[in-house]
């Protein structure tokens, strides 16, 4: 039944575990907007050596999340390779110059700028890719909520992601169970039939599974009520922890990556750090 | 005497989706530190009752109300649901869906989490709770890796944070096994000793909640009070037999053998009898005339075989160990043991739909390991514990046809074999309506002919009876009984020791993936050993029969069991 998840919290005992989950939070964002805005080459490869920093002190394995960052990676060449197919002299009219390396057909050159400029957007993701796992495989789901909560989500919304990750296993687990019992009355879902089929199939599942769903929903929304839920415009936290120093100095160097970030990127009035004039 | 912490008076109240009230002049006070258990058949209005008194009513299902109710000295319909939790705690029935926290030390907190308690004041009452009711050593856990029994032990810490003043108990017993079932009773009372709350029990399973003392027990049917007694003179009184609750097995017995029921011989709990030398000896006797009653069971061909069957979800956990066993035609089977201990994937092995480690499982002397799911199915039907999950098409007709679409019968072969079945359920007449127009039980015998009409030679049935009152419990029985008795050969889990007792012969005893036991019902429930290795509950009729002198209480049950037998079938009286 306990299939590994792709993606799921790793318990391990490292200092980044022991950050808060609005720490967490805080440095994740403030860390993607720092590498969404910059094109600053420079910028990007302190980011990523702070990256590999910092994926090296949550011991977190790569095998433990490898999964993920083959998925990643096949997005990010996918990427890549339609920013060329649509737009091969992007980075002649971003960078203002043009030294063709080879030339293939038609309007298809690969020229240094081109390259340059996709071993930036490659550096965005890689930046931020690292941070976002790392968000995931080292925050308690338990801290979810309070950590929302902690830069002033609405404590409803925030719960609504605690409860997600309560019952989405549940769920997970009626459903084999009535799609098996269906199977059992001749229902095939494998695909050998045609696709018509296959989706009438497939409601024969999905109606049970609903109605039992808002038997659960109801459930819940009475179980909350009965104890209280919603009651003030504010609530506490059983899981939510103090920042300690080790919060502050990583929210610290969120913030200065992100002054520096903006700073250096607007300075000039362009985004881009240009070696080519 | 103090002011009663819930008053009703003359109460009345309709759902605002329905058309008639279902509560009519409701009048009953509880007071501080009563036990009282509220007993109906389903549709009494007892869990109405319940939700009037949490405040689920009129806040979450509103509805028109009639005449006064006071919580703890104010009409809830003045106040809001939140502030009546500080005066009531409800511990609803499904113990997983009212588990609302990540962690057991979360969900305990909840309650406080929304009152905005301090963190550190809020440990400290969570620690307290979780101790209250043995689960501090749990604080980290996962729901997933709690037993039923635990998460009701949570869900209950989980209100007493509160310091309420009443709890009010929802079918408390309705998803436990018998072992934790008796343990929760116990943990209710040590509950209420320590903290001197007035406790409410809504439950139909009288005999269960009567281990430990109730004070008061009120009879609901058709929305109206019909007794509301101390439980001596109640149990004394003839209320339960007239609206469809099951008495204590050893009352009946007692019955049975003509020992009037009266308050004299204590009746609350079977420890607690004091029966005259005379009335033993009637028992004794009855005991020796049971002995006409019973049938000898002939031998029959075997059907299934499971030969040293294992399996395991993940390498590290076996969930099955070599398990073998056999299943004879015509027979009707239990298989029990605590949650966890196997069972349910025991029938996924058996269905297909998951593939042993190593073993063999063969029907009629042919291996069925190479068969797909849908070939098996066409020997063994597997019927799911709520119709809510099975049933998928909105006319009983389609639902019951649905198996055979897949295979290659004509149109009017279909037709012939859909109505064959709904004739033997007793479905034909509806064979038009839409299922949502039916009872529980009813949806239920849609789901079995949807298995049946493919004519499997085997039902696997899981929990056939779970939630059923006993009116819906004998219903379904007897409905199985007749399907055996045309030749379905019928396996049955369940945690239900009396379904155990009085309709399968035989028991195959599930513990911790092992088969502990395969032996007659009756013997399963006389084995003190097994009773506890397989956390299952024994009878009171094993006490009864004991306490009147009579040393073979296996025997006492078998004969209890075929003396009931032949009732039903008509042999006497």
């Amino acid at each position: 039944m306990a299939k590994a998840a792709i993606l799921n919290y790793i318990k391990r005992p490292s200092p980044v575990h022991a950050l808060t989950g609005t720490t967490k939070l805080i440095f994740f964002l403030s860390w993607s907007i720092s590498s969404m805005v910059t094109f600053d080459t420079r910028i990007l490869f302190v980011m990523l050596g702070i990256c590999i920093v910092i994926f090296k002190l949550s011991q977190i394995r790569l095998r433990d999340i490898s999964v993920v960052l083959a998925l990643a990676a096949v997005f990010l060449v996918l990427n890549n390779l339609f920013v060329y197919l649509f737009a091969p002299e992007y980075g002649v009219e971003i960078y203002e110059s043009r030294t063709v390396l080879l030339s293939i057909a038609g309007p298809y050159t690969i020229t240094a700028q081109q390259l340059f400029y996709h071993l930036n957007i490659t550096m965005k993701v890689i930046c931020v890719v690292p941070v976002a796992l790392l968000f995931i495989a080292c925050t308690d789901p338990s801290e979810f909520a309070a950590s929302l909560a902690g830069i002033g989500v609405s404590y409803r919304a925030g719960y609504a992601v605690s409860l997600a990750l309560r019952y989405i296993p549940d769920v997970q687990r009626e459903y084999i169970n009535i799609s098996q019992a269906q199977q059992a009355r001749g229902i095939d879902l494998s695909g050998k039939d045609k696709f018509f089929t296959r989706l009438k199939n497939s409601v024969a599942i999905l109606l049970p599974l609903v109605m039992s769903s808002i038997n659960r929903i109801e459930t819940v929304s009475n179980a909350m009520e009965l104890r209280g839920f919603g009651k003030e415009k504010k609530r506490t936290w059983y899981m939510r922890r103090k920042l300690t120093g080790n919060d502050w100095i990583a929210i610290g160097l969120a913030v200065v990556v992100l002054v520096v970030d903006l700073t250096v990127t607007f300075w000039d009035g362009s985004r881009y750090y240009n070696p080519f004039l | 005497m103090a002011d009663p912490i819930i008053s009703f008076q003359d109460y009345g109240f309709q759902y605002a989706a329905q058309a008639s009230p279902t509560l009519h002049h409701i009048t009953l006070d509880i007071y501080p530190g009563e036990k009282v258990l509220i007993a109906g058949a389903s549709g009494s209005g007892k869990s109405t009752v319940g939700n009037c008194i949490n405040g689920l009513i009129p806040f979450a299902y509103p509805g028109e109300s009639t005449g006064k109710l006071f919580v703890g000295g104010v009409e809830p319909k003045e106040s809001s649901i939140f502030s009546l939790s500080h005066t009531v705690g409800t511990v609803l029935q499904d113990p997983d869906g009212q588990f609302i926290g990540l962690t057991v030390g979360e969900d305990i907190a909840f309650a406080l989490e929304n009152d905005c308690v301090p963190q550190e004041k809020m440990k400290e009452t969570v620690a307290e709770a979780a101790r209250l009711v043995d689960i501090e050593h749990h604080l980290q856990y996962a729901p997933h890796e709690l037993s039923g029994g635990q998460k009701q032990r949570v869900s209950l810490a989980g209100v007493m944070v509160e310091q309420v003043q009443a709890l009010l108990f929802d079918e408390p017993l309705a998803n436990l096994d018998p072992a934790a079932g008796r343990s929760a009773i116990e943990l209710i009372d040590r509950v209420q000793e320590r903290t001197g709350a007035a406790v409410i029990i809504i439950e139909h399973r009288l005999e269960d909640v009567l281990w430990r003392r109730v004070d008061r027990i009120v009879l609901m049917d058709e929305g109206r009070i019909v007794a509301d007694l101390p439980t001596k003179t109640f149990l004394s009184g003839k209320a339960l037999l007239e609206h469809g609750i099951r008495e204590p097995l050893y009352l009946t017995a007692l019955r049975y053998a003509g020992v009037p029921i009266t308050e004299e011989i204590s009746p609350q709990h079977v420890n607690s009898l004091t029966l005259t030398n005379e009335q033993k000896g009637r028992v004794r006797a009855w005991y020796v005339e049971t002995e006409k009653f019973r049938v000898e069971e002939k031998e029959k061909k075997e059907l299934l075989r499971v030969e040293n069957l294992n399996f395991g979800y993940t390498p590290e956990v076996m969930n099955l160990q070599d398990v073998s066993f056999s299943i004879r035609e015509g027979e009707m089977v239990s298989i029990v043991g605590r949650n966890g201990a196997g069972k349910s994937t025991l029938a996924k092995l058996i269905c297909g739909f998951e593939k042993p480690l190593s073993g063999k499982i063969s029907l009629d002397g042919r291996d069925l390991l190479e068969d797909t799911i849908k070939e098996r199915a066409q020997n063994i039907g597997y019927v799911m514990q709520n119709p809510n999950q099975m049933i998928s098409k909105p006319l009983i007709w389609d639902e019951v046809e649905m198996a055979l679409l897949a295979g290659n019968m004509s149109a009017d072969e279909r037709r012939e074999r859909v109505e064959e079945t709904l004739k033997i359920c007793g479905l034909y007449p509806f064979r038009k309506w839409p299922v949502s127009a039916l009872s529980f039980g009813q949806k239920k015998r849609v789901t079995i002919a949807g298995i049946l009409v493919q004519r499997p030679r085997i039902i696997l049935m899981d929990e056939p009876t779970a939630g059923q009152d006993y009116r819906h419990y004998t219903e379904i029985m007897e409905f199985l009984k007749t399907l055996n008795a045309q030749g379905f050969t019928i396996v049955m889990i369940t945690h239900d020791m009396h379904l155990m007792l009085e309709y399968t012969p035989r028991a195959i005893v599930f513990s911790e993936g092992r088969l502990l036991a395969d032996t007659t019902a009756a013997h399963v429930l006389n084995d003190t050993e097994l009773v506890r290795r397989a956390s299952l509950k024994e009878t009171s009729l094993y006490t009864l029969s004991l306490q009147c002198g009579i040393d073979e209480p296996q025997k006492f049950t078998e004969g209890f069991i075929a003396y009931e037998e032949s009732l039903r079938s008509g042999k006497t009286r």
